[in-house]
């Protein structure tokens, strides 16, 4: 195939010419295709584990990155009523038709690891703890975002409440969805970071978290779990759902 | 009016009798480096948007990079260390070394427009290690993009950390389609690019070893 605008090679010199600017064209080709092999078809590079391995050890130098740009002073920006996103979408790792239903009378929140009080909590006693509400935006990992509003405990007045080691690395939480997950300890004492109990100004309804969540907006979406069953302070550390798969476990905003 | 661009001697010339250096290393480091990094952004990102797309499309997930949400999230965050690093050393080299200033500008309106003129009427000549205008209007417009889709893409990364830079582009939605415009900028850039090397072939080589191929007689469009 000849390209456009190329003089016909009159001599043999010319031959000679055309035919090394079709070697570099050949070699361009392939450079293309190699290129769209390797980088373009996914699945092939990631399934590879030496690549897999290489992205992990990235991710964890992200969390360390990431534990360093975080501020414990700064506040995520609020919003006013008026902003709120409605309905608030629903978010799981299953459909909502499958949201459980947690027993709010015999509900126990259970409190281990590095603590001083390991008392479990009823609704009752968390909503007679302070309570602090706030209008801040929810980002999913997906790239979406919608604003909400939460009430709840600030949870560091709750760390302080069960005695909770401030030197320890990480908060877990267990939850009735069997879902999990861990947050560090700086963002679990950011003044933010609360104990919902209610959204909208509402008792929180199943589908978001009933009958408590944890609500970090200085966290990806994923990093607040709903029905929160048991809470753990520890040093190991405690991984989660989506972070087990794959998802950066640091997610901060 | 000269109908030919205002140079086309090779700005610095390594003095080789006929295979002048037109690329110095650290520009060809950078910009096969760059070449990668933008390819795993794109790929990824896409990927990316997949999982939330904002406009009535979605990319095949033949082109993208990560297999699902998390591994491309992986590509995404690990690409742009390379980016990023890569582009400072680049914006570093190319003002400490006058590579922008020389071969860059100026760039004038009048000047696009004549060798837009030009190369659509297939009478621009390609001066080996000059730029004409519509060349030099692309690459200050892709270091635009690329500086951009950088900066939105740490507004999304971090809307709480660095608020001020998210708030400056008007919060965390149109931050993320500021990312995506940029990203389309890139792209854009990219298929100009490659479709006029495949056109000039001979444009390659000195990307790679730095030296011209051996001068042919006649310019090609």
């Amino acid at each position: 195939m000849r390209l456009p605008f190329r003089p016909r090679p009159a001599s043999l010199k010319g031959v000679e010419l055309e035919l090394r600017s079709l070697e570099r064209r050949l070699f361009l080709k392939q450079g293309l295709s190699l290129g769209a092999l390797t980088l373009l078809s996914g699945c092939k590079v990631a399934d590879d584990t030496h690549v897999t391995r290489a992205l992990e050890t990235m991710s964890r130098w992200n969390d360390r990155v990431q534990a360093a740009l975080f501020d414990p002073n700064r506040l995520a920006p609020t919003y006013t009523e008026a902003e709120i996103t409605r309905p608030f979408p629903f978010n799981a790792y299953y459909d909502e038709d499958e949201v459980r239903n947690v027993d709010g009378a015999t509900y126990r929140l259970e409190v281990s690891g590095l603590v001083d009080d390991r008392r479990s909590w009823t609704v009752a006693d968390l909503r007679a703890l302070p309570q602090e509400d706030q209008i801040t935006r929810h980002i999913c990992v997906e790239g979406w975002s919608a604003i909400g509003r939460w009430s709840g405990v600030p949870f560091h007045v709750f760390l302080d409440r069960i005695g909770a080691d401030r030197r320890a690395r990480y908060v877990g939480f267990k939850c009735a969805d069997d879902y999990y997950s861990s947050i560090d300890m700086a963002t679990a004492r950011h003044p933010q970071t609360i104990l919902a109990l209610d959204y909208d100004g509402a008792e929180l309804p199943p589908k978001y978290g009933y009958p408590m969540k944890l609500r970090v907006p200085t966290k990806l979406g994923f990093k607040n779990p709903k029905h929160i069953a048991a809470l753990f302070v520890t040093n190991d550390y405690p991984g989660g759902y989506w972070e087990d798969q794959g998802y950066n476990w640091f997610s901060g905003s | 009016m000269t109908m030919m661009p205002a140079r086309v001697m090779p700005p610095h010339d390594a003095a080789g009798p006929s295979r002048p250096v037109l690329h110095p290393l650290v520009v060809r480091l950078t910009h096969w480096l760059n070449a990668a990094a933008v390819l795993v952004m794109v790929a990824s990102g896409w990927r990316i948007y997949d999982a939330s797309p904002f406009l009535p499309f979605t990319f095949p997930e033949s082109l993208t990079l990560g297999g699902w949400l998390g591994g491309a999230l992986q590509w995404h965050f690990a690409g742009m260390w390379l980016l990023v690093t890569n582009g400072l050393v680049y914006l570093a080299y190319g003002f400490a070394s006058g590579h922008f200033r020389r071969d860059f500008l100026p760039v004038t309106v009048r000047a696009v427009a004549r060798d837009l003129w030009l190369a659509a009427t297939f009478r621009l000549p390609h001066a080996p290690g000059a730029y004409n205008a519509v060349q030099r209007l692309l690459y200050i417009a892709v270091l635009i993009c690329l500086a951009t889709v950088i900066l939105s893409g740490l507004a999304i990364w971090k809307p709480v950390q660095l608020h001020p830079l998210t708030a400056l582009l008007g919060g965390y939605e149109a931050a993320r389609r500021v990312h995506f415009l940029a990203m389309s900028g890139i792209v854009g850039f990219l298929a100009v690019h490659i479709a006029l090397v495949v056109l000039v072939p001979r444009t390659l080589p000195p990307m790679i070893t730095g030296r011209a191929w051996p001068a042919r007689e006649g310019g090609i469009g």
